[in-house]
């Protein structure tokens, strides 16, 4: 059984009387524990792809089956869900909250989740340990460096242990150096049995995933090695 | 997310803009503090009218000659009545009803009283040994007027008349000369302080006949009859009209009022004034609300990123609507209890400033005040609450 599969979506926006087709007869199937780079021009359609899988989005027409299951007909709350507990973002600007601490911005998911304070005091202290916060846990994001505030978000991503990573231009806000210590941190994350798919415009990085998706217009142009 | 997760979340929000949460607060404070203040100076207001009312003496009938028509006008009567005066002998018929303890004829007026070249403008009460008694009243020397010697030309002075007419010298046993008229000191009034009405320590008080006379007529301003208990109060009203029915004629002629009902009247506008005020104060709780209605709308816009991020994380629009919700709730609480305590606040100084006032906010005004801040501040917070709640996750997230 694949973990993610798309057959026939169209995402369409109209803005007055343009009309754009974001992504248009987009079929894929991705299995568990793959690593999928996703590339093309700007405008191509990579985040709204991303958006959909990450069930931030809904398509216009076609299905998605997320490990077996049709998730684009569930309810908001349904899918709220299925985001929290099987789906982890990582984005281009981190998206950390700037009041809370590294350490509370990686236990937000945990509170949603309603997961018990102690609990959750545990498993925030592991993640910062894995992770090279651990000294690190009461600091707020500003005054985290660029490559440590990635590492929370990450963090925060992977905290309930999710099926799927999705990451958009997760360097994009990095120097090269840094960015390379966060896709191997995600690279690891894989290793462990996660399943990835980043959006990335740094051809070097793609290189490094096993299967690389290249659109275009919002169609699939290259899937390779398929 | 569960209640004290939501409410620590949205403290931190709160604390998180500091200036903002403190422009909420004063607004809704001020709100609250106005109802407490505002309120408190009203009762005051009204408890102390009240108070001044039960210190005129208890257990008050009062008769005043001629019919006060309340029923509407009534043409028969105007044509048929002819207004008998009250007498002094009214006053003492009435000593025989049965639920009647005692009476006190009042005549007044104002004249001028010499004593050694000292000239003073007095209001003269004409009235009966009973008074003293029947108005509470205390003697600070000598004796009252005497029951068995009615036409005596004595006096009972006023304790400010006693000290500028008399300064230092003893009054009692003095004579004064009251509009070409010796009449002689038998006691000074206990100082009263300024009450409701006449001011006691401003009287000369005389002999109900020595009064008639020196002002030329028979008749009588008010008769005062005091019910023998509390309880007796209406018959006594009912055995006085009785009696003077009887005595004028058959003709119903007097206006025979209790001081209950002219007490309950007051009560009754000074409680309203107070439910009024209370009202008008309520509007800038309304105000306010409207205030932390505008303040979150801004807060969910600033934080449309945050909104997005928590939809990512999984967030149902039920737990990001109940976050700001609760933001909305601690400002209005904050602000409620702050405004309560600012107002009792200014209630003290009130009262430190207007000893005589009373001024205590009333309960249900403080309860009335705190609620509609509560709910001033939960209804306004509903609709920028649903609109966090609905943002596109995609949308919000694209905002930085
Ligand atoms: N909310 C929207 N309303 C209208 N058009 C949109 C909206 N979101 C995306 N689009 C359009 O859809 C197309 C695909 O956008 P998308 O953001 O997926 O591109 P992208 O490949 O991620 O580009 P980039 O590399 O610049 O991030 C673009 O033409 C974009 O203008
Ligand atoms: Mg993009």
């Amino acid at each position: 059984m694949m973990l993610i599969e798309l057959s026939g979506i169209e995402r369409v926006f109209t803005l007055g009387d343009n009309v754009v087709r974001a992504l248009t007869q987009f079929d894929l199937a991705v299995a568990a524990g793959e690593y999928l780079a996703v590339m093309g021009a700007s405008g191509s359609g990579k985040s709204t792809l991303l958006n959909l899988l990450g069930l931030l989005d809904r398509p216009d027409a076609g299905t998605y089956r997320l490990e077996g299951r049709a998730v684009t007909t569930l309810s908001a709350d349904q899918q709220a869900r299925v985001r929290r507990e099987r789906i982890g973002f990582v984005f281009q600007s981190f998206h950390l909250v700037p009041r809370l601490t590294a350490a509370e911005n990686i236990a937000l998911p945990l509170m949603l989740a309603g997961v018990e304070p102690a609990e959750r005091a545990r498993r925030v202290e592991r993640a910062l340990a894995d992770f090279g916060l651990a000294n690190r846990a009461g600091h707020r994001p500003d005054q985290l460096s660029g490559g440590q505030r990635q590492r929370v978000a990450i963090a925060r991503a992977t905290i309930m242990r999710p099926a799927l990573i999705l990451a958009d231009e997760p360097t994009g806000n990095l120097d090269r150096t840094t960015g390379a210590e966060v896709v191997r941190l995600l690279e690891m994350l894989n290793a462990g049995g996660v399943t990835l798919i980043m959006v990335t415009h740094d051809t070097v990085l793609g290189a490094r995933a096993r299967r690389r998706l290249v659109l275009q217009d919002g169609r699939k142009i290259c899937d390779e090695p398929a | 997310m569960n209640l004290p997760d939501t409410l620590r979340f949205a403290t931190r929000a709160a604390a998180g803009a500091p200036l903002r949460t403190f422009l909420m607060v004063l607004a809704m404070s001020i709100g609250v503090a106005a109802v407490v203040v505002l309120t408190a100076l009203g009762d005051g207001a009204r408890r102390y009218v009240v108070d001044e009312f039960s210190a005129l003496g208890s257990n008050l009938v009062i008769v005043l000659p001629g019919r006060s028509e309340t029923g509407g006008f009534n043409p028969a009567n105007a044509i048929t009545a002819t207004v008998r005066d009250l007498t002094v002998e009214d006053a003492r018929a009435l000593t025989r009803a049965p639920a009647v303890l005692r009476t006190a004829p009042i005549t007044i007026g104002t004249s001028e009283a010499v004593f050694g070249g000292r000239l003073r403008d007095v209001t003269i009460v004409g009235t009966t040994a009973d008074y003293l008694r029947l108005r509470r009243m205390e003697l600070a020397q000598g004796r009252f007027l005497p029951d068995d010697e009615p036409h005596a030309a004595v006096a009972v002075i006023g304790a400010t008349i006693r000290d500028e007419l008399f300064g230092a010298e003893s009054a009692l046993g003095k004579t004064l000369r009251i509009d070409d008229r010796r009449v002689r000191v038998i006691g000074v009034l206990a100082r009263s302080g300024q009450g409701l009405g006449m001011n006691a320590d401003e009287v000369v008080i005389l002999p109900v006949v020595v009064a008639q006379a020196m002002f030329n007529t028979n008749t009588l301003f008010r008769i005062l009859v005091e019910a023998k208990d509390r309880s007796l109060i209406e018959r006594a009203k009912m055995q006085t009209t009785e009696i003077l029915k009887a005595r004028h004629d058959g003709e119903e002629d007097v206006t025979v009022i209790t001081q209950d009902a002219v007490l309950a009247t007051f009560d009754r506008i000074l409680g309203a004034l107070t439910y009024g005020v209370a009202a008008i104060a309520a509007i800038s709780l309304v105000v306010a609300g409207i205030l932390v209605m505008n303040v979150m709308l801004v807060a969910v816009t600033q934080r449309t990123g945050e909104i997005g991020l928590l939809k990512a994380l999984g967030a149902e629009g039920r737990a990001i609507r109940n976050a700001f919700l609760a933001e909305a709730a601690l400002l209005s609480a904050a602000g409620a209890l702050a405004g309560y305590l600012l107002g009792q606040a200014g209630a003290f100084a009130l009262r430190a400033a207007i000893p005589a006032l009373p001024a205590h906010a009333p309960d249900w005004a403080v309860l009335a005040a705190l609620g509609t801040a509560l709910a001033a501040g939960l209804l306004f917070g509903v609709m920028p609450a649903r609109r966090a709640a609905r943002l596109d996750p995609v949308l919000a997230l694209a905002k930085r």
